[in-house]
């Protein structure tokens, strides 16, 4: 199960999904919409992706991660459009022999989520104000 | 030559794609400074961002093939 969705991730689905009676170890990690970044407020965020390079880039990323530990089965759902406080933006689930395995599998996925899948993030402040996410702090 | 704009690159040009004159055998540089003579306002991010040519990251010296889906894809924020 590897794919963006613009509906509330099903994280039961996915853990479902990477059930394997070969697996020991499933990992379930959410990165979920945080209110405060620093002392700057969020009212929503607003996800953005281009999604067919997004979709072949999320399976890359998993092949990337079977290539480095004995994935039985991943699982990446990305969301988008407008996300509130406490949304699951993100869901990456891993199922693998041992727990060691599947721990550091899930933190590779991510990290390589933020580094080549084309999805941005729009700030929507409480002020109406709103910043897309590149990397740099706002001046 | 179409090349496709997200967030805020979008945001900068306010059209979701821009195009740009190419001969062929350009190159990505060569598009890069098409996109800069188009819309001046992309500099700072375009030098920040990386070109993608049929949904793969590509060089500043790979060659455009013609007919490529290419887009322009800012700092990416994802997660």
């Amino acid at each position: 199960m590897i794919h963006l969705t613009r509906d509330p991730i099903d994280t039961a689905a996915l853990l479902a999904a990477v059930q394997d009676p070969h697996c020991g170890a499933v990992v379930l990690f959410l990165g979920t919409v945080r209110e405060l970044t620093g002392a700057v407020r969020t009212e929503y965020l607003e996800y953005d992706a281009y999604a067919p390079m997004a979709e072949q880039k999320l399976r890359e990323v998993a092949a990337l991660a079977g290539e480095r530990w004995p994935i039985r089965r991943a699982g990446i759902v990305h969301r988008l459009g407008k996300l509130a406080i406490g949304d699951t933006a993100v869901a990456v689930a891993v199922s693998t022999p041992h727990r060691a395995e599947a721990f550091a599998a899930a933190a590779f996925i991510m990290d390589k989520v933020k580094e080549l899948v084309p999805i941005w993030k729009q700030e929507n402040a409480p002020d109406g104000s709103s910043e897309w996410v590149h990397g740099i702090t706002p001046s | 030559m179409i090349v496709h704009l997200f967030a805020g690159a979008r945001e900068l040009v306010g059209a979701p794609t821009v195009s740009a004159e190419l001969p062929n055998g350009a190159t990505v540089a060569d598009l890069r400074q098409a996109l800069l003579q188009v819309n001046p306002e992309l500099a700072a991010l375009l030098a920040r961002s990386r070109i993608a040519v049929n949904h793969e990251f590509a060089e500043d010296s790979a060659v455009v093939p013609e007919g490529a889906e290419i887009a322009l894809i800012p700092p990416v924020s994802g997660g």
